[in-house]
């Protein structure tokens, strides 16, 4: 907690908003904390949601006594990006620029992938 | 104008596998910063050296000679670059700038078609979500007045846990604070200098990503919780379906992401400092000396054919004042000057 304390705003707005999109749901300010393992603390979470909410990046609604919150998507926004993820994906950024995170897995790779993740997960297998 | 003319153009060759060898042997960040700063150096030298050799073919014709006041009779006996030779280097320059402003183009275009996309969605801090359900991420650099983003789909933050999207933020970031883009870019217009240093791209991209991988694994503190986000990640894009195969260990033909887990897996403990490695690894050090042999040759003997041909040029400018009756207000010039 004294660790999130000290991240710039930004780096925490971008975590809570990363999180309301892995949801599947509209999410409360205590589902929020819980779905970041409980770094941050509810008030912390409260404010950065509210101001998510003040800038338009997040809706919400009722939810019992508290509101939940769900990222704003415009229909043609979501389009647009659809169509602009497909042209990239063809190959459109083809000076390779944008360092991605990860590249294509051949189908050997992948399996040595899950071999390795696999073994890492084993019990007692500290590395 | 001296045979050293050629070095440049020949070093890649040796220095190219030299510097790929050494790469392996560094810690990533050591690794990408050899990697690019051989490719931008070697590409100076070699385009240093096309450009001699198409000023020294081409000061043999007349024309060309007399528009540069000299006498191509006299840069004829002084040098042994055929003309042919000066019209090819003339020739393989001209290609080379061609390719270089549009490797530079293509390069804008992506980052500003990127940057347009990123603009119409919202974010909130450094972070862009793509309301896409394709698994994908990667670092979008800012351009003059525009922070660099982490631009992330909506499937891909759906796949990953809390602590691995924190990875994933944590990786982005270090790519974008430590301008890994500026080390691809000077690469990739290096390469259209000198085609052999193209080979330096692929080594480059794997250890920036394992630069950014080390960066990431710091900031959450936990390597094999990056190691995980990483393998995960690279699973979730990967449109193949699984197929039950033997276990394999990484061969020659492994592809960089189970390179880079299985990096982030093995190396718990601090390994030693990279140059006391370099010292106990004796053909380490024969490859690290081979590659800064290589560059200062071609930095050597650029300078050389530099000095040889100007002092041919200026024979030959001398050769022309001499003719017209101008020679001693020449000399006396060149030593006032």
């Amino acid at each position: 907690m004294t660790d999130a304390a000290r991240r710039p705003a930004g780096e925490l707005e971008a975590e809570v908003l990363a999180a309301l999109w892995a949801a599947h749901a509209p999410l409360t300010p205590p589902q929020v904390q819980q779905s970041l393992g409980g770094t941050l603390a509810r008030t912390t979470v409260a404010t950065i949601l509210a101001r998510l909410h003040d800038k338009g990046t997040v809706i919400r609604s009722r939810s019992g006594r508290a509101y939940a919150y769900t990222p704003a998507v415009e229909d043609e926004a979501a389009l647009a990006a659809r169509r602009m993820h497909t042209e990239l994906e063809k190959g459109d950024d083809r000076s390779g620029v944008l360092a991605r995170f990860v590249s294509r897995l051949s189908p050997d790779d992948e399996q040595l992938l899950r071999g390795l993740l696999a073994r890492a997960e084993e019990p007692g297998s500290r590395p | 104008m001296t045979w050293a003319v050629w070095a440049p153009l020949l070093a890649p060759l040796l220095a190219v596998p030299s510097a790929r060898r050494l790469a392996d042997i560094l810690p990533p960040r050591a690794a990408a910063l050899l990697l690019a700063s051989t490719a931008t150096l070697l590409a100076l030298l070699s385009a240093g050296a096309l450009a001699m050799l198409t000023a020294a073919g081409l000061l043999r014709l007349p024309l060309i000679a007399g528009l540069a006041h000299m006498s191509a009779a006299d840069m004829r006996r002084s040098t042994p670059v055929v003309l042919p030779i000066g019209a090819l280097a003339a020739l393989t320059l001209a290609v080379a700038a061609v390719a270089l402003l549009r490797t530079a183009q293509r390069h804008r275009r992506d980052l500003l078609r990127a940057t347009d996309t990123a603009e119409r969605h919202g974010g909130a801090g450094d972070l862009t979500v793509l309301p896409d359900p394709g698994a994908d991420a990667y670092a979008l650099p800012g351009l003059p007045g525009r922070p660099g983003r982490v631009v992330v789909t909506a499937g891909m933050l759906r796949r990953l846990d809390a602590r691995e999207r924190e990875v994933l933020l944590a990786h982005e970031r270090a790519h974008l604070k430590c301008r890994h883009h500026v080390l691809i870019i000077l690469t990739d217009l290096a390469s259209c200098l000198h085609p052999a240093l193209r080979l330096l791209r692929t080594p480059l991209t794997f250890h920036l990503e394992r630069w950014a991988d080390e960066s990431a694994a710091r900031a959450v503190g936990d390597r094999k919780l990056t190691a995980r986000a990483v393998g995960r990640a690279a699973l979730a894009a990967s449109a193949a379906p699984a197929l039950p195969r033997p276990a394999m260990a990484l061969a020659a033909s492994t592809g960089p992401v189970p390179r880079r887990v299985a990096a982030l897996l093995a190396a718990e403990q601090p390994r030693p400092h990279w140059s006391s490695r370099l010292r106990t690894t004796r053909p380490a050090a024969a490859v690290a000396a081979l590659l800064t042999a290589c560059v200062l040759a071609s930095g050597v003997c650029a300078l050389e054919a530099a000095t040889d041909l100007h002092a041919n040029i200026e024979s030959a400018q001398g050769a022309v004042l001499a003719h017209d009756g101008h020679w001693h207000v020449h000399h006396d010039e060149h030593f006032t000057a």
